[in-house]
């Protein structure tokens, strides 16, 4: 850690010089702090660690990124899908799907009034998933990870791909009736996926 | 959580701190749910403590009966719980003040069986406990910590009635202690070809964000000790993962697997949250940096100014691109603007406070903050804000905001910059 004084050019002159035009005095110098950078640290390792349990780690490891790579064995229809909802899911988002605010969001039915992607317009609109979510195998793996929220991490994969098909179904991105699996669940294209924007360059808002 | 995270009650006071106050009798204690003084009910001390001697020693400090600062609101287990900056000074937030965001509660964990994972493109994967992050060369350093939805009811609806806490609460600054994530990435020998890791927390979402991998090389940390202590569990006991300067959600707490990878997860969290829709009906995604911000946080509403004359103006102005380099004030609505003292420190994405000398000769007025970083980038009207990204854009909300001093002293949030 490197400290530099930066001393205000007004400390040259009398104190009450560099106060407000009031004439109150201030403090005029101010420590600055640089931390440098980590780097890549390519010198000796340590030895620390241990290798890990292979299954121990693929019990952790059920990440599905957005090809959809990862995504296991197994299939579910929408119409177990809906079965499952009432079960599971309908008691924090709503039989009807139009969830509790702010913590349980609406899972069901497309907002008319989001169509466009006009969002930034209305601060209302609720980011329904055929309204918003770009990707479908985000569904699969947030289920699988984190729901129900009574027993997290419960549910069979065949489940899992059931309620994505029942979702993705009610937000009319697939037909109804429709059963998913690995391979068709990876060919599913959310409506609006184009309009999402990034690259690997770190970056703020606008 | 299922009880209040303050961490003074009642029976605390009963017990401990009568002791402490020497027998005296403490009546109706202030009990507040936002976070706001209790007007009536002050402890009873005695009208001359140098005459009696004082409490005995204690186990485990508590704050003085006549402070009673909280997080609020709280009781959430998906929700939050924030920072009351009207009650602090200086930049470090107290550990049991500092902001909480949950999406699946505070975890129970006992810290001999956490480990952490390094797996995916790797020479060596490796498991880390506790103990073997501690043998590495540690590093300590100061940041703050913003949630990216800090000052969006501000944003979207500004209320008069709206405190320093309910304005900008959601932003804490501590001292980290930890290792460097370029040191872990060392140790198992991270390939040149990963551009990106997952990092996923323990908690019951697993929550999982997707980082750049440069982050790394900068300046990540694992961290696992807050203010001189182990982190407390709300922030992410035993370990998380800080990214300085970033948006709180992307600091995994509670830190259990990092994989890299070469792409992006696009998990939840980054996809149907943590997103920016543009006036243009696209959306950026990884939106990481916190843009520079300030607010004065004395004084500020509910309470007044209550005499004419001088006042030491005060606040915290932070920047997630660096350093600030100014914090300017205006006293008169944004008419005329100087140039604040910074107190202390001026630390890279840590707060710094700043303080501008006022003279109040009982004048209807509006005082006002203005936050420049060391990329010169200088904090936005709301005006302004809007007109770029929209009223109904999600996150990173760093707009002017101030407070508006009435003739008779009474104090109101004002929003509408």
């Amino acid at each position: 850690m490197r400290i530099t004084l930066i001393l205000l050019s007004c400390t040259v002159g009398a104190l009450t010089a560099c106060g407000p035009s009031d004439g109150t005095p201030r403090t005029t110098a101010v420590a600055s702090v640089d931390y440098p950078a980590f780097g890549p640290m390519v010198g000796a390792r340590l030895g620390l660690g241990r290798t890990p349990d292979k299954v121990a780690l693929a019990a952790m490891d059920t990440d599905i990124d957005a090809e959809g790579t990862a995504l296991p064995p197994g299939r579910g229809s929408a119409e177990e899908g809906k079965t499952l909802y009432a079960q599971q899911c309908a008691m924090c988002h709503a039989p009807d799907g139009r969830g509790m605010l702010p913590a349980f969001p609406r899972l069901l039915g497309r907002d008319p009034k989001a169509e466009g992607f006009v969002f930034a317009d209305d601060a209302k609109l609720p980011h329904t998933i055929g309204n918003y979510w770009p990707y479908a195998t985000t569904l699969f793996d947030y289920i699988k990870r984190a729901m129900p929220l009574t027993a997290p991490g419960s549910l069979t994969d065949a489940q899992v791909y059931a309620l994505t098909a029942y979702l993705l179904a009610e937000d009319a991105v697939i037909p109804k009736g429709t059963t998913l699996d690995a391979i068709s669940l990876r060919a599913v294209k959310m409506p609006y996926v184009d309009r999402f924007l990034w690259s690997d360059e770190v970056g703020a808002s606008r | 959580m299922s009880t209040p995270d303050t961490s003074v009650t009642r029976r605390d006071l009963l017990v401990g701190a009568a002791g402490a106050l020497g027998g005296a009798v403490l009546a109706g204690l202030p009990v507040s749910a936002d976070g706001q003084e209790a007007a009536a009910a002050r402890p009873t001390v005695p009208a001359d403590p140098t005459k009696l001697q004082g409490g005995v020693t204690t186990q485990v400090g508590t704050r003085s009966p006549f402070e009673t600062p909280t997080r609020a609101p709280y009781g959430e287990t998906v929700g939050n719980s924030l920072t009351p900056l009207q009650d602090l000074t200086g930049v470090i937030t107290p550990s049991d003040l500092h902001f909480e965001r949950h999406h699946a509660g505070i975890p129970a964990i006992d810290p001999e069986r956490h480990t952490l994972t390094i797996h995916g493109l790797v020479d060596r994967p490796l498991t880390f406990t506790l103990d073997d992050l501690k043998r590495f060369p540690q590093v300590v350093r100061t940041y703050f910590i913003e949630c990216s939805g800090n000052g969006r009811a501000a944003y979207r609806d500004p209320k008069p009635d709206m405190t320093p806490q309910k304005v900008s609460g959601m932003i804490s600054t501590s001292e980290w202690t930890g290792v460097p994530l370029a040191t872990l990435f060392r140790e198992v020998g991270a390939s040149p070809k990963a551009k990106w890791f997952l990092a996923e927390g323990g908690d019951a979402c697993l929550m999982t964000r997707s980082v750049p991998i440069a982050k790394a090389y900068d300046d990540a940390m694992i961290v696992w000790a807050q203010n001189g202590e182990p982190l407390r569990p709300a922030q992410g006991y035993p370990m998380r993962l800080l990214l300085p300067g970033w948006e709180g959600n992307i600091n995994v707490k509670w830190l259990r697997r990092l994989e890299l990878g070469m792409a992006p997860w696009m998990t939840r969290w980054e996809t149907s949250k943590y997103t920016d829709p543009r006036p243009d009906h696209k959306a950026d995604m990884f939106t990481f940096v916190q843009q520079p911000k300030s607010i004065i946080t004395a004084p500020g509403y509910p309470r007044e100014v209550k005499r004419r004359g001088w006042h030491a103006v005060n606040g915290l102005a932070w920047t997630g691109k660096g350093k600030i380099t100014r914090v300017e004030v205006s006293t008169d609505g944004g008419k005329h603007w100087s140039d604040a003292e910074l107190l202390g420190e001026v630390r890279p994405k840590a707060a710094v406070r700043f303080q501008q000398m006022w003279e109040w000769k009982g004048q209807e007025t509006i005082l006002l903050s203005r936050a420049t970083d060391e990329t010169g980038e200088v904090q936005p009207t709301r005006s302004a804000l809007i007109a770029r990204r929209g009223i109904g854009t999600d996150y990173h909300f760093n707009q002017i905001v101030g407070w508006k001093v009435e003739r008779t002293g009474q104090v109101f949030f004002h929003g509408e910059t």
